[in-house]
């Protein structure tokens, strides 16, 4: 099992690398990319110079082109494709079905994963990509409970990779349009969930108050910590009752359940952050190589140590952790 | 123009949905879909009895698409998509890529869903080389985008091959969850829902802390709180080259709705109000390139 590591830049890249990540992921910086933040990701240079220091240490570096291009667009995503063979990463993971296409037809020997947010959720859509571009490996959407995730495993044409821990989205990846219909903006078109220029923060007598696109999506008292106003986290009122209507602030962490998908025969884990810190890398990238080790050594005797637990916990929105969907026990 | 009358979103009982297509076949829609296509545990009609309906409705003359689940995933929901695709009669509405895998795999023509995300003219060639007939373009695209990829179709040399459907009327379809929020919302876990979305005959509405029309729940489903209305812009609908606008059913009043659609693309001179069949605000931002939640035209 692999262990699959964010970088937002080159020192998070170096971070990961030194701490045990089997291949780290990174994007462009431009929409091109799921983490399309200010003062994040890589230029072609930046990019070259990570795909060095990572094929030195004996770690893959994957490229994230995991947006949808628009007409106006697509020169910028061919442009990311033929980047990426220049500079000899290992793997593209991509979402758009176009896209897919032009990587497959112009650079046929790199390998293709398909992103989490190309949606794939079922052993036909697997087989969709696998038959049109030969992708070597899907990343599944964080919808799937922990038996559906073994079902799909066994009968897979290609391998799968699941998320491990970090942000947790509700919704199935790459068929969520919150963000844009609050501001325009989309995960999908712009690779941002509430963009920035769209969040205001107020203190008020209520509270502080946070509007996206001046609608209010959240209130907090004093006391209580605010995370980054995603739709789907806020607190919005449906028949008189205010409350989190969609999903409460938590992070994802499957920890516990690392013996279950390797046995289940996951082939990777990722780590979600590309927009955390390098102190979050570490943190994150260390209790999961030292976690895989031990469930890969003796799987039967693993258990979480709770400093593990305890360091997760100090990065998570919200410092909460969930199982996600992964523990659901309905179908 | 043509119009085209999209799947029940919600969880009607058997007889609602019945009447509701019992009037329909003798309204002006030229496209009727049917099928659940939200949460595979609503069974108002299983797969078999949606291919029934189908039949029955079809004598109408009018073209009856069989539409499918857009969020898959155990393997009893898989198999309920493969009885639609392999009807063996009728017309299929993939709404994920697995339903278009079914469809590739019979070497049978289907219509693409609003959820497929097709963003580009490369991936519309591509699924029209699998097969790909018509395409309801995704949610959030706006006019301006649909021109330019129809103007690619047009150089790539299969613009006169597909039609192109845009979600014109009803509350939109926004994200798909594992969870149920309906459930959520009455204190349930998902696997013993007591399928209370029955409750709900438009969904549930999730305001602002300030009252505002935000979002509204619809079982796994997040649709606009808003109600898209394009009727204002039909016209430039039809001249980027849109074939279909497709109505989405609600609770009360879709007849009356698809009717003064009809009347105005027909260039009757009726009152384009329709503000007194709707219980909610109206948006159209998506079409005009804004955020969707706006609401642009004032011509009605």
């Amino acid at each position: 099992m692999k262990l699959v590591c964010p970088a937002g830049n080159y020192s998070m890249l170096k971070t990961a690398v030194d701490h045990g990540a089997d291949a780290v992921y990174i994007g462009f910086k431009d929409d091109t990319n799921a983490r399309h933040f200010a003062g994040l990701n890589f230029n072609d240079g930046s990019a070259q110079k990570a795909v060095q220091y990572a094929h030195d240490r004996d770690c893959k570096v994957y490229v994230a082109i995991n947006t949808y291009p628009q007409p106006a667009g697509w020169a910028r995503w061919q442009k990311a494709v033929d980047v990426s063979a220049d500079i000899g990463i290992d793997a593209l993971i991509i979402a758009d079905t176009g896209v897919m296409a032009y990587a497959t037809e112009r650079h046929p020997d790199l390998p293709r994963h398909l992103s989490v947010q190309g949606s794939a959720t079922n052993l036909q859509a697997l087989r969709f990509y696998h038959q049109q571009f030969a992708i070597q490996r899907a990343v599944i959407p964080r919808v799937l409970s922990l038996s559906q995730v073994k079902h799909l495993t066994q009968e897979s044409p290609v391998d799968l990779e699941v998320f491990g821990f970090g942000s947790l989205c509700v919704m199935v990846e790459g068929r969520c349009l919150l963000s844009s219909y609050a501001t325009g903006e989309s995960p999908n078109t712009c690779g941002a969930c509430s963009p920035a220029k769209a969040v205001r923060w107020e203190e008020t007598k209520h509270g502080t108050e946070c509007r996206l696109n001046n609608v209010l999506i959240d209130r907090f008292k004093r006391d209580e910590k605010a995370g980054y106003p995603v739709v789907c986290k806020g607190r919005f009122e449906v028949d008189g009752h205010v409350y989190h209507a969609l999903e409460e602030p938590t992070s994802l962490n499957t920890l516990e359940l690392l013996p279950e998908l390797m046995q289940a025969g996951v082939k990777a884990i990722k780590l979600e952050g590309r927009q955390r810190s390098t102190a979050y890398v570490r943190k994150v990238v260390s209790v999961w190589r030292e976690a895989i080790d031990s469930c890969l050594h003796n799987p039967a005797a693993f258990a979480p140590r709770a400093q593990w637990m305890q360091d997760l916990a100090s990065v998570s929105e919200g410092s909460q952790t969930t199982l996600g969907a992964y523990n659901r026990p309905w179908q | 123009m043509k119009l085209s009358l999209g799947p029940i979103l919600y969880f009607w009982p058997r007889p609602t949905i019945e009447d509701f297509y019992q009037h329909h076949i003798n309204g002006p829609v030229d496209v009727i879909y049917l099928g659940e296509t939200v949460c595979a545990k609503r069974r108002s009609l299983k797969p078999a009895e949606w291919i029934e309906l189908a039949r029955q409705l079809a004598t109408s003359g009018k073209q009856i698409v069989l539409s499918t689940l857009a969020l898959i995933e155990a393997g009893s929901d898989l198999s309920g998509v493969k009885q639609m695709c392999n009807n063996g009669e009728f017309l299929v509405e993939a709404n994920d890529m697995g339903a278009v895998q079914l469809m590739v795999e019979q070497k049978l023509p289907f219509v693409a869903g609003p959820s497929l995300n097709i963003y580009n003219a490369q991936t519309l060639r591509l699924l029209h080389q699998q097969g790909l007939i018509r395409w309801v373009a995704p949610v959030e695209m706006n006019a301006d985008t649909l021109k330019d990829i129809l103007n690619e179709t047009e150089s790539m040399g299969f613009r006169d091959q597909i039609e192109t459907e845009v979600f014109s009327f009803g509350r939109l379809p926004l994200a798909y969850s594992a969870r149920c929020f309906t459930a959520r919302f009455r204190n349930l876990p998902k696997d013993h829902c007591q399928f209370v979305c029955q409750d709900y005959p438009d969904g549930l509405p999730m305001d602002s802390q300030e009252g505002e029309a935000f979002f509204n729940i619809n079982g796994i489903q997040t649709q606009s709180g808003r109600i898209q209305h394009l009727l204002p812009h039909w016209q430039q609908m039809q001249s980027a080259g849109v074939d279909l606008m497709r109505i989405s059913p609600q609770a009360q009043h879709t007849g009356e709705i698809v009717q003064r659609y009809h009347e105005i693309i027909q260039g009757q001179p009726v009152d384009a109000d329709i503000k007194r069949y709707l219980n909610a605000p109206t948006c159209d931002g998506y079409w005009c390139g804004q955020p969707g939640m706006d609401y642009i035209a004032r011509a009605d």
